[in-house]
């Protein structure tokens, strides 16, 4: 299990990526900060990265609207 | 697009333009309809100092123009219109806004609304920082300003048409003696719409030079249109002297160009990659507001839709012509301003005529498409072009009709009522005539047209509508219709919304992703916090002429390495940076803060004034908050039936649909008190929603005057 936004709970997966949880999370907004266990993930790294059972995730997302 | 009309001068003044000094003319034009009146008055130091411009300078002026029983439509009520100190430089993207002021037919209090376009820059370069329309004409008019020859004219109109789209035409070839005097021509129109409902916007035209046309951005919120009808006026014209990149006088042009270039450099890097706001403007957001199910659908029952893909910003972009610098002043490269062109128009008086289409922005699409339950581009762009040129806002068209839309579903209206149109979710062709019934002031688009809170009376009063389920579905607050998010899930957006000045409108604050999703404003104090930075933050734009979209629709790079990603700092700094090199006044973030707190307070102040302005003022109807019926309760129930749960410790399978709505209500009602409390006393209001005298004191604005109103309610 892996803490998104220090609420939500997601079941982990073996092997399972940044980009994985973005699009499980429908999380589609470009302008976001991802962190792993507090360090910053680079954007290109998205699709790379894997993240730990039991990782404390954020996804701050920059505010929008018009 | 031909038209036959005639000007004859009813009064003249003649006066030398002055030159602009650190984004300063230092004088304001006064315009009376009632008596002709025509004069300068000076800008003090002071006015400068505690209102910067636009917004800040429509507040003061209109304070001093009013009484404190004055209506949107008695003669003593003004409309203001002003960019700011920094409105009209042209090497930072977003920087010819004008801000325009009065008190509005919805809301009967102050009304503040920002809009793209030409005409405040080249208002100033004109020899004004402002101008201020007061009095009624008896008959249409037309306000010339040449600020080419020194010479402003009240001139009557004798068939001079009344639609944005004839008038703009029809105004610039009827006054331009040469080609370059297009360029830096400017007209401000309403429309027929305007005239007989309240919910009129104002068009601002920008001169096409790719296009060889006029094209136009709306003032929008709170029925400034409609105020303008009621004064007999037809258009506004600005003739400025040529555009320069000094025109505006800043004390150091080379500070504001070294900010312009980093923003350039970030546009052209990272936009592809970010927003496609060259590309694709505002629409972009639709499909994002759907992925988060926070786009309205069905009057905000929903937050998503299938056919949601049919208007997103894939088909917007294939739609907007490409390639073309569309910004709407110069020297934006954000370029956000698309448009349809050699679109064939459907219906109406124009039907048949090729025109340009200037937009849809997202909240046209959400409004007047997803809203509505219409996801058509064609009736979208329809809904638009006829909305532009009648002079009526999109936003309060598509949330009104939404509206009745599901007054019809639910029964308490139909065919009879509504004088034959079946104004069911996804009828596009009664949507579109429900607005020419509004232009042309016939049938039940006139109802329509009064907007949602007198609609709610009215369909109590005529037709036994239960008073509840029309307050709780009916989308306004203080008056105004609400802007196109979905708020049930992010209490501190509902603070966002509910506690605004003039009104449900996003410009004050969109919290809704570092709320609901990023949970970084977890208890009420941060909520607090953040309702009083970003209105703050978002005042200050239109004090200034600003454009708020370059500030946080493209990001730095390294941005997310920041302590407050959110307020995008680098961003922030180039302000600081544009403000300090335009006036020669050093300032710091922190500053410009305390600018926007001082007009923020002064016009809850000019609220109370006038009869608003409370606690009791600042009530929001329950579906910006949570779910209404037990079909939008059923739809979300899983998320609803966890929160029964885990925040008040229920058991949902042992409740029916209706107890488990009344439980939910009874807690989100009581969290929107809390946060009442917590924003008022960050604000440093009392609990009714009274700026204190310490307050007053500490931003420097206890004028006798204001300190009375106040001293009133402590």
């Amino acid at each position: 299990m892996i803490r998104v936004n220090n609420r939500d709970e997601v079941e982990w997966e073996e092997g399972m990526t940044v980009s994985d949880l973005l699009e499980r999370m429908r999380y589609t907004f470009p302008h976001i900060i991802v962190k792993v266990d507090g360090e910053v993930v680079p954007r290109e790294e998205y699709p790379t990265r894997t993240i730990p059972d039991g990782a404390d995730v954020r996804v701050i997302h920059l505010i929008a609207g018009g | 697009m031909t038209a036959q009309g005639s000007r004859r001068v009813l009064a003249e003044f003649a006066y030398e333009v002055p030159p602009v000094e650190r984004g300063y003319t230092n004088q304001t034009l006064y315009v009376n309809l009632s008596d002709n009146t025509i004069t300068a008055k000076p800008v003090t130091e002071e006015m400068k100092e505690k209102f910067i411009g636009g917004r800040g300078f429509g507040l003061w002026l209109l304070w001093h123009a009013v009484k404190d029983d004055t209506k949107w439509n008695d003669p003593e009520n003004e409309i203001i219109i002003s960019s700011g100190p920094c409105g009209g430089i042209t090497q930072y993207p977003g920087s010819g806004k004008s801000l325009v002021v009065t008190i509005s037919p919805l809301t009967d209090i102050p009304i503040d609304s920002n809009v793209g376009g030409h005409f405040g820059p080249l208002l100033k370069f004109s020899g004004w920082d402002a101008l201020e329309i007061q009095g009624k004409a008896e008959k249409d008019v037309i306000v010339v300003i040449d600020g080419q020859n020194g010479r402003v004219t009240i001139e009557e109109a004798d068939g001079v048409p009344v639609d944005s789209h004839l008038v703009g035409h029809w105004l610039i070839e009827e006054m331009a003696e040469k080609e370059e005097d297009r360029y830096f021509m400017s007209v401000v129109a309403a429309g027929s719409g305007a005239e007989h409902t309240r919910i009129g916007c104002l068009n601002f035209s920008f001169y096409d030079r790719r296009r060889k046309a006029p094209r136009f951005k709306q003032a929008g919120r709170g029925g400034i249109g409609t105020v303008f009808r009621d004064k007999r006026i037809k258009a506004i014209v600005v003739k400025s002297p040529p555009v320069r990149g000094d025109s505006n006088r800043p004390a150091d042009p080379e500070r504001i160009a070294r900010a312009g270039l980093r923003l350039h450099k970030e546009i052209h890097d990272y936009d592809d990659q970010q927003n496609r706001m060259r590309k694709r403007g505002t629409p972009y957001l639709v499909q994002i507001m759907d992925d988060y199910d926070l786009l309205p659908v069905h009057n905000f029952k929903f937050g998503s839709h299938p056919d949601t893909p049919k208007i997103n910003g894939d088909v917007w972009e294939g739609r907007f012509s490409q390639g073309l610098p569309d910004g709407c002043w110069y020297g934006c490269t954000m370029s956000c301003s698309h448009a349809v062109d050699h679109y064939t128009v459907r219906t109406g008086p124009y039907k048949g005529q090729k025109v340009i289409v200037d937009g849809p922005e997202y909240e046209t699409i959400a409004g007047v498409g997803s809203n509505c339950g219409i996801f058509d581009p064609d009736a979208i762009l329809e809904i638009n072009f006829y909305c532009d040129t009648y002079g009526i806002d999109t936003i309060s068209f598509g949330t009104l009709t939404a509206f009745v839309m599901e007054c019809y579903e639910a029964g308490i209206l139909d065919k009879e009522k509504t004088g034959g149109l079946e104004l069911r979710f996804g009828n596009a062709d009664a949507a579109i005539e429900l607005l020419h019934q509004m232009a042309r002031g016939e049938g039940f688009g006139k109802i329509a047209g009064q907007g949602v809170r007198r609609m709610k009376e009215y369909f109590v009063k005529e037709f036994g509508a239960d008073p509840q389920f029309v307050q709780d579905i009916g989308m306004e607050a203080k008056g105004l219709e609400y802007s196109e998010y979905v708020c049930k899930e992010s209490l501190a957006q509902q603070g966002g919304y509910g506690l605004t000045n003039k009104g449900p409108q996003h410009d004050e604050a969109w919290l809704i992703f570092m709320d609901m999703v990023s949970n970084l404003l977890p208890t009420f104090e941060d909520k607090a916090e953040a309702l009083h930075y970003f209105p703050m933050w978002r005042t200050w734009f239109g004090l200034c002429g600003f454009c708020k979209l370059p500030w946080n629709d493209i990001v730095p790079p390294d941005n997310a390495m920041t302590d407050e990603p959110a307020k995008i700092p680098a961003h922030v700094q180039n302000y600081v940076e544009i403000f300090s090199g335009v006036t020669g006044k050093e300032v710091t973030a922190d500053d410009l803060i305390t600018m926007s707190e001082r007009v923020y307070n002064f016009q809850r102040v000019f609220n109370i004034r006038l009869g608003k302005g409370l606690r009791e003022h600042d009530a929001v109807p329950y579906r910006s908050m949570g779910p209404v019926t037990v079909e939008e309760y059923e739809s979300r129930a899983e998320r609803y039936d966890k929160q029964l749960r885990e925040l008040l410790g229920l058991d949902p399978e042992k409740m029916t649909t209706e107890e488990k709505l009344a439980a939910l209500r009874k807690y989100r009602e009581e969290q929107y008190e809390k946060l009442i409390d917590a924003v008022y006393a960050r604000r440093g209001w009392t609990k009714d929603g009274v700026p204190t005298l310490e307050t007053l004191k500490r931003l420097g604005i206890d004028y006798p005057d204001v300190v009375e109103v106040v001293k009133r309610h402590l």
